[in-house]
């Protein structure tokens, strides 16, 4: 004790200060954020930052807005934003809904769950000229479904690509793998207990999963919701491949490539990209003001 | 709480086994549970008692054996077709409900009507002291709470059996006895049976009309606590009961109900539990509390063992000493008697407290 003492004691102030930060989370080891947000300003925020004002200087002039009165007037650019929701806002749903049941059979241990569960994921590396061209082959006029239907007695091959359904198909397709990861990781971290003093508590099956494994689940489900609604909406490579490009799968991504690489309008393109942006916020915020209404703490036994 | 329970005459667990692939968590389990009687399974961890348990609620199919309850069969039946409550290890409250919604669940799952439901949640609520905090999360009450909560869902739809595994193995030292006084003034009050599972023989001798001793998912010994603590069938319940010495040695002679047996300086009478013959390998099993000490120089040395102090330990009236024998094994004693370190003492033992047992039967 007395060594201590006879130590000079040190600056009061500083110490304080610096223990009062620390009480806050701020000490040294924010330091290592710094690559961190190099990156985030680089590679993010400068291109962000550079689209939006890139946007407001149109080329044909026309004041700052000109570019999205220009959008908005065009109908073949203002329909992009329906025709692209028509197109994530199912897949994404799709995802969601189809990942459940499947990652509800699949939560437990069994014999076979990896390989079954690999071959769900498989699609992730296929990427998406793989599965257009599958798509192509397997759905194509010529393919090997409308050629079964033919052989049934079916008068006219269905048409399955080269329009929405085509690039609703390799959405779904490329987009439940990571819906069905996610959903599985979510009801891996309810705790199966609790579905088991439910049943002991009289509740069927179907009672357990409305009132226990689905209000648990669904803030999960909410931001599955988000990342597969985000990967569908930008969709780009099967909407041509696999879509109409020029009509029916007109998506947004196409509309600002075209007007920023065919047309070398980039203040136009820029804008459409904007805009892009603006519409997957309002979704997401959406999906997020509904998110916040729900239960979000432990999903554990112990509360 | 005011209608008795759902009760049933008899609830026969007949040889009830359970595999998990090649491990056999309980092999062969036979017991006939009366109607308001409180049991405890007993057994350390792994024996197989939460597999019991969880074979009785209808979580685990079996892999052998029937259950039939006043005749008829359950054990096909799927745990919310039995409407056994039950009490988990971690509580398993439901998350994103109230206080008041986990424990009118039940209630709410089998359709009671909404006074009716308010009624006995509102009764159930003050069974287990928990009024003011109704409005509650889980995780804004302490462990404490917690098990309240888990307890009165369980017992508020007045079930036939209620299982408890282990339920107050989380809680701290002091809390877990309140709630044990708890559980039992619960059961004395409702009259629910109950099946309760426990490592503490402690837990299940104060709490129990009946002891089921469990190893490696074979029944032991099934009586009343006192039975199965005074007169254990084999060294392994005697050890759970208390019986923490256990020396090696050999059956000398047999004369009726007793034995003499003799070990490295030690030469003992005491009651042959297990019929064991002379020359027979055997275990002599005695409790710390029952040694006394024998004056020094005192004329008769019946049945006494002598033993060098190596540690004491004080505990308020009473000391915990370990003393080591002449053959080098290990004696617990407790005893009033200021000792020390070094101390040679000589220990009487009476011959009804000295129990002997087959060896190889403990641990
Ligand atoms: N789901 C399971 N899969 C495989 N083995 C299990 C499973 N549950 C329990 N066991 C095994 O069965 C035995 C008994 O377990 P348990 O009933 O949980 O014991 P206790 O509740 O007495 O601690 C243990 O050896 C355990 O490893
Ligand atoms: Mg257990």
């Amino acid at each position: 004790m007395t060594a201590t003492l006879e130590k000079p004691p040190p600056p009061l102030e500083k110490a304080s200060l610096k223990h009062r930060l620390a009480e806050r989370g701020v000490d040294r080891t924010l330091w290592l954020l710094v690559p961190g947000a190099i990156f985030v300003v680089v590679l993010f925020l400068y291109p962000v930052l550079y689209g939006l004002q890139l946007s407001f200087q149109p080329k044909d002039g026309g004041g700052p807005f000109g570019n999205y009165i220009k959008f908005f007037s065009d109908p073949y650019l203002r329909d992009t934003i329906w025709i692209t929701l028509r197109l994530g806002l199912p897949a994404a749903l799709i995802n969601v809904l189809a990942s459940i049941p499947i990652a509800f059979q699949l939560r437990g241990k069994f014999r076979g769950k990896r390989t079954i569960t690999t071959m769900l994921v498989v699609p992730i590396t296929l990427g998406t000229v793989l599965t257009a061209q599958g798509l192509i082959e397997y759905l194509g006029r010529a393919g090997w479904f409308n050629r079964v239907l033919l052989t049934l007695g079916v008068d006219e091959p269905i048409r399955l690509v080269h329009n929405y359904w085509g690039v609703l198909f390799s959405l779904v397709i490329t987009g439940f793998p990571f819906a069905f990861l996610l959903t599985l990781s979510y009801l891996s971290g309810i705790d199966p207990s609790l579905e088991q003093a439910a049943a002991t508590l009289g509740a069927s099956r179907r009672d357990r999963f409305r009132h226990i494994t689905l209000p648990l689940l669904a803030p999960g489900l909410a931001i599955t919701f988000c990342l597969t609604f985000v990967l569908a909406f930008s969709v780009f490579p099967s909407a041509i491949m696999v879509g109409e490009p020029s009509g029916e799968t007109h998506v947004m991504s196409i509309a600002a490539y075209e007007t920023a690489f065919r047309d070398f309008d980039y203040s136009l393109g820029a804008a459409v990209a904007m805009l892009m942006a603006l519409v997957m916020l309002a979704v997401i915020a959406l999906v997020l003001v509904w998110r916040a209404t729900l239960y979000r703490g432990a999903t554990g036994g112990k509360g | 709480m005011s209608t008795g329970a759902a009760r049933f005459a008899e609830l026969h667990i007949d040889h009830v086994q359970r595999a998990f692939g090649d491990t056999v968590a309980l092999r062969g389990m036979d017991l006939t549970i009366k109607g308001g009687e409180f049991i405890a399974l007993l057994g350390p961890s792994g024996c197989g008692k939460s597999t019991a348990l969880n074979c009785l609620a209808g979580l685990l199919p079996l892999t052998g054996g029937k259950i039939t309850m006043d005749g008829k069969r359950i054990d096909d039946l799927p745990p919310e077709r039995r409407g056994f409550g039950m009490v988990f290890q971690n509580y398993a409250l439901f998350p994103h409900m109230s206080v008041r919604r986990n424990i009118g669940f039940g209630l709410s799952m089998r359709k009671v009507g909404k006074t009716e439901l308010n009624r006995r949640v509102d009764e159930a609520i003050k069974l287990v002291q928990l009024t003011e905090h109704e409005h509650k999360f889980p995780a804004q009450l302490s462990g404490g709470q917690q098990q309240r909560v888990a307890i009165a869902r369980a017992i508020v739809l007045e079930p036939p059996l209620v299982l408890m595994d282990e339920p107050l193995s989380n809680l701290d030292a002091s809390l877990r006895l309140e709630m044990r006084t708890e559980i039992r003034r619960l059961h004395q009050s409702l009259g629910l049976t109950t099946v309760y599972v426990t490592h503490d023989q402690e837990e299940a001798l104060a709490l129990a009309d009946r002891l089921v001793v469990l190893r490696l998912g074979e029944v032991q010994q099934i009586g009343s606590p006192e039975d199965v603590y005074a007169h254990p069938t084999n060294a392994y319940v005697a050890g759970f009961m208390g019986y923490r010495n256990m020396l090696r040695v050999t059956v000398e002679s047999v004369d009726g109900e007793n034995a003499v047996v003799t070990g490295e300086g030690v030469r003992l009478a005491g009651v042959n539990r297990e019929s064991l013959p002379s020359g027979a390998a055997a275990v002599a099993a005695v409790r710390p509390e029952d040694f006394s000490l024998v004056v020094p120089n005192a004329a008769s040395t019946e049945n006494t063992v002598s033993a060098v102090v190596e540690i004491v330990e004080y505990h308020g009236r009473e000391q915990a000493v370990e003393a080591r024998l002449p053959s080098g094994e290990q004696l617990h004693v407790r005893t009033n008697s200021r000792l020390a370190p070094g101390d040679t003492v000589q220990l009487r033992v009476p011959v009804e407290r000295v129990l002997i047992f087959a060896e190889g039967s403990s641990s």
